[in-house]
């Protein structure tokens, strides 16, 4: 292994301007993916809290009185994993209303009746989706006792529909670049494959194996990938801190928003990948070279 | 066929033809070599001489016959066992055929990597074999750098380090000086004393004369012409 490492090392250094190339375009393909995935993952956090994770507010019928509420529980629960259950009678609203909007209290103290109805507010255990969220709801709303459901179905629900067209433009824009980051390190490969033809048919006549003739190009393919991938991923991290100080400098008093870098798990994950991405490229051009 | 006696040959060619584009290269050859034979392969360019080498180390696959070398029938040899007979062999060619970008150790050493022996061995062989060729002092230079002479003697280190049991060498000597080509042919009879068989294609015919020991094998128009023992 260790005199692979070393000749892949050494046809690195002999081929440099065709390496580095490659590594930065690996880096610039990861780069690309990189920035959707942090975007993808910071707007999920902050829709999630939008959401209040996966909070939704039951209204009442008129005629609700609290001994229907033990069996409006328990048919709640059947319908789902339910983490939390407050009631909030009509009172309670309005007089919380009362108390958040205490410039507006004569306007409330002249209405003649609570015009709040009855609630639950309710916490699931666990969703994976803004759907689960509206699918239980529809459920909730189907039951005679409940008049309507509040999970921010409205604009929320606009907005994850923009979302997820970005998100389809990502997976088509990170795919794109996939494919040209295959394209450049399987031409590489190809390219210092041609170079060193003779070397190739030389190490055959003496009895090398065709793994042995394969291996440093494989572990180039790896080593472009891995620092292609660890270039692009240092670069959106220097981007990720020059944005954020200067979003919290000018913005942070106007608006609260919380970015985060990309997770450890999904660093690696893209890592991983760009590895991986290195390695397909050498296997799809010697495969062809070598057929 | 010939007076050899078969129950030692290393190499067997039975009616071995290789034609291109349906013209013979070589045609109907039957030879039986002994182990730690030295075989003289001559003839005029064009003959056929590197075409029968080429056949031996499964460079070009025969178009009728058969060639078995050490019992191993060529024709049933898959391409995974192929590298495991080229090591068998070690091969010298008049272009040289080294690797231009590697030191003169690199080019040595490539032979026992290839088989997998460890780094220690490697490094003492190969330093061995270096001064043995008279190249020791020059191991860490690249090719390009020597004279043809030298680089022929680099081949040779090459081709014997992993002490095969069958030298092939193609025109050893054809891009050398006189003083250069007996030095190669006498390291090539060094190895073939030590136990060797070593079939060296030539058409020159002063290498021949010089020669003290062997098998002559002439060969004209892809067909064995004449066999003649050397004293």
């Amino acid at each position: 292994m260790a005199h692979f490492v070393k000749k892949a090392f050494s046809d690195i250094r002999s081929n440099r301007f065709l390496n580095l190339i490659t590594i930065i375009t690996i880096a610039l393909s990861i780069l690309v993916v990189s920035i959707f995935l942090l975007f993808f993952e910071n707007s999920s956090r902050i829709i999630e809290s939008w959401n209040q994770g996966g909070r939704a507010m039951v209204y009442l019928v008129d005629n609700f009185t609290l001994d229907m509420l033990p069996e409006l529980k328990t048919r709640m629960k059947a319908l789902g994993d339910i983490d939390e259950m407050v009631y909030i009678s009509k009172e309670e609203a309005f007089d919380k209303l009362k108390n958040e909007m205490s410039s507006q209290t004569t306007f409330l103290k002249n209405l003649k009746e609570n015009p709040l109805p009855d609630a639950l507010e309710i916490r699931m255990k666990s969703y994976n989706s803004f759907d689960e969220i509206q699918q239980f709801a529809e459920k909730i709303k189907a039951l005679e006792m409940v008049d309507d459901v509040e999970y921010g179905q409205g604009w929320l629900g606009k907005f994850l529909n923009i979302f997820n067209l970005f998100k389809i433009t990502g997976y088509a824009m990170c795919s794109m670049f996939f494919l040209i980051a295959l394209f450049i390190t399987s031409n590489t490969v190809r390219l210092a494959f041609y170079s060193r033809k003779l070397e190739v048919e030389i190490m055959r006549l003496v009895g090398a194996s065709e793994s042995f003739i394969k291996a440093p190009f494989y572990v180039a393919g790896l080593f472009q990938g891995f620092f292609g991938g660890l270039l692009g991923l240092l670069v959106l991290l220097a981007t990720y801190l020059m944005i954020s100080s200067g979003i919290s400098q000018n913005l942070a008093s106007y608006i609260y928003i919380d970015i985060r870098f990309l997770s450890v798990k999904m660093i690696l994950l893209i890592i991983m990948a760009s590895t991986f991405l290195g390695w397909f490229g050498c296997y799809l051009s010697l495969k062809q070279i070598l057929k | 066929m010939n007076d050899i006696d078969t129950k030692n040959s290393i190499i067997r060619l039975f009616n071995v033809s290789k034609r291109y584009k349906g013209k013979f290269a070589l045609e109907n050859i039957s030879l039986d070599i002994e182990q730690g034979e030295f075989i003289f392969i001559s003839g005029p360019s064009g003959a056929g001489k590197s075409t029968l080498l080429k056949v031996l180390y499964l460079a070009e696959k025969v178009s009728e016959g058969q060639i078995l070398i050490d019992g191993m029938n060529l024709a049933r040899i898959s391409s995974a066992r192929l590298p495991f007979l080229r090591r068998r062999f070690g091969m010298v060619f008049q272009d040289f055929k080294l690797i231009p970008t590697r030191t003169v150790f690199e080019n040595v050493a490539l032979v026992l990597e290839a088989a997998g022996e460890k780094p220690s061995f490697i490094r003492k062989k190969v330093m061995q074999v270096l001064r043995t060729t008279g190249m020791e002092k020059k191991a860490k230079y690249y090719p390009p750098t020597l004279s043809g002479g030298e680089q022929q003697r680099v081949a040779v280190a090459r081709a014997v380090v992993g002490d095969p049991s069958i030298i092939l060498a193609d025109e050893p000597t054809g891009s050398l000086d006189t003083k250069s080509a007996q030095a190669i042919l006498d390291f090539l009879m060094e190895y073939n004393k030590r136990g060797a068989t070593v079939l060296v294609a030539s058409h020159n015919l002063h290498l021949l004369e010089s020669s003290v020991r062997g098998r002559n094998i002439e060969i004209k128009n892809g067909r064995i012409e004449r066999t003649a023992k050397m004293l």
